[in-house]
């Protein structure tokens, strides 16, 4: 893994994900840890993205590591008409490591070709956005004790949402059962379903939120009204993918609800307050997964 | 030789690419770059064909390709046949084969793909041979013959 740059999840084999699950757990651990203190990052926000932002710096902050960058593209010299080939040139000229988000698909790929740096993928438009994938594992690992043999509901828009997408991509790996609850233009695209066909796996789809009792993982996602066709469709559906308190009282203890935030109405906030809302956690858990990620790729040795 | 007349005036010596749909006439041109060759160029459109009704054919003069280079026409002409001639006869025909990997001929379908914003040779895996399926390296979209076009 060292110096080499993770633009797709598809990009780690199952021992690397499982190596970077485990140094996660000992960062959670161990959260204060300098190891970069002579070391530079260079966080690239072409497009701006301040949960994933903040994370990234956060791990990086608590790695001791000296941060540069911009936040958006109109403080850079994108405006100026630059090209991402000559950014990523000079950058990685400066920095150990670029951390890159941007709304174009496929340009961290191009990035990590240009760069001589190794590049992390912070998402490129509806393509990867591979560390949400790897805190997700973390988390559904962390609260279950294991990856493998789950029954995994993913809830909203299955259709556009790459965290999903990429989220089953790493689970199909740990043999899951998979439940997809979405309303009908925004089902999961018929590719991912062959996929899951091919590799064996079992999925069920429904309209409608049904069969919780039987989930360990209840994922939730933002169903947005700019995606649907018809503006009547999402006002006739929308209360269908609302999560609600009383929905989890016949829930298995170990259950427990997650979302990549932000949230807007999709999880009522009378749900916050369960023992089953995981999704706060979740995102502190990026933080160590970040960490993660980062020591890898350098290569550091821990203490 | 027969003396019956020839759709295409026969060639005394280099290639000739027989039945290239007659979409596809133009892309074959493209590809293979004879709209930049010096070389005699002969070619017709809209032919009979026994085998498709209509076809293309290309006979380029004094110029014969490599394997690498004519099979990049695979993905626009897949039953596309090379006749290699020699002093008016036909020395070794060839079929056409759909290369692994495909670099630089094809634009990804995908408006958002970084290869359509700035100058990148895209390049692309070729996933399925018979329902051509073509996959971004870069933003690791699928690209279909439907939706191929020619850079």
């Amino acid at each position: 893994m060292k110096n080499k740059s993770l633009v797709s999840i598809n990009d780690y084999s199952v021992e690397e994900i499982l190596y970077i699950l485990k140094l996660a757990s000992y960062f959670e651990k161990n959260p204060i840890q300098p190891l970069m203190q002579d070391k530079v990052i260079a966080s690239l926000f072409f497009e701006p993205s301040t949960r994933t932002r903040l994370s990234f710096e956060t791990a990086m902050g608590r790695l001791g590591a000296k941060i540069i960058g911009f936040t958006d593209s109109s403080s850079s010299s994108t405006t100026k008409g630059e090209s991402i080939k000559d950014t990523i040139r000079m950058v990685s000229n400066y920095a150990d490591l670029i951390v890159m988000r941007h709304s174009l698909e496929g340009s961290v790929r191009y990035a990590s070709e240009q760069s001589s740096v190794p590049v992390i993928n912070a998402g490129d438009g509806a393509n990867q956005h591979p560390t949400q994938t790897l805190l997700d594992l973390y988390s559904i690992q962390k609260t279950q004790g294991r990856l493998d043999n789950l029954k995994i509901f993913l809830v909203g828009d299955l259709k556009y949402g790459r965290t999903v997408h990429s989220l089953l991509i790493a689970l199909s790996l740990f043999n899951p059962e998979f439940y997809f609850v979405a309303p009908e233009e925004l089902s999961l695209p018929k590719e991912y379903k062959l996929f899951l066909q091919r590799k064996g796996i079992t999925f069920y789809e429904d309209v409608e939120m049904n069969n919780l009792d039987k989930a360990d993982i209840l994922y939730m996602t933002r169903v947005q009204k700019e995606r649907f066709s018809d503006p009547m469709e999402y006002e006739r559906v929308k209360n269908a993918y609302v999560l609600r308190n009383s929905m989890l009282n016949k829930t298995k203890d170990n259950m427990r609800v997650l979302h990549p935030l932000p949230r807007v109405n999709e999880i009522d906030t009378d749900v916050d307050s369960n023992p089953k809302a995981y999704y706060f956690q979740q995102a502190e858990n990026g933080v160590y997964t970040r960490m993660a990620i980062i020591s890898a790729i350098m290569g550091l040795s821990l203490t | 030789m027969s003396q019956h007349k020839m759709q295409v005036s026969a060639i005394e010596n280099g290639t000739v690419i027989d039945h290239i749909p007659v979409k596809s006439l133009f892309d074959v041109i493209l590809i293979l770059g004879l709209d930049n060759i010096e070389n005699q160029i002969t070619f017709g459109a809209n032919l009979d064909s026994k085998k498709q009704g209509k076809k293309g054919i290309i006979k380029v003069s004094d110029k014969y390709f490599e394997n690498d280079e004519i099979n990049k026409i695979a993905l626009v002409a897949p039953h596309a046949k090379l006749n290699i001639i020699e002093d008016y006869f036909v020395a070794e025909k060839r079929d056409v084969i759909i290369p692994d990997i495909v670099t630089g001929i094809v634009k990804c379908f995908n408006p958002k793909c970084v290869t359509n914003h700035e100058a990148i040779v895209t390049r692309f895996k070729v996933e399925n041979k018979e329902v051509l399926a073509l996959k971004c390296h870069y933003c690791e979209k699928i690209t279909t013959r439907d939706e191929l076009l020619v850079i």
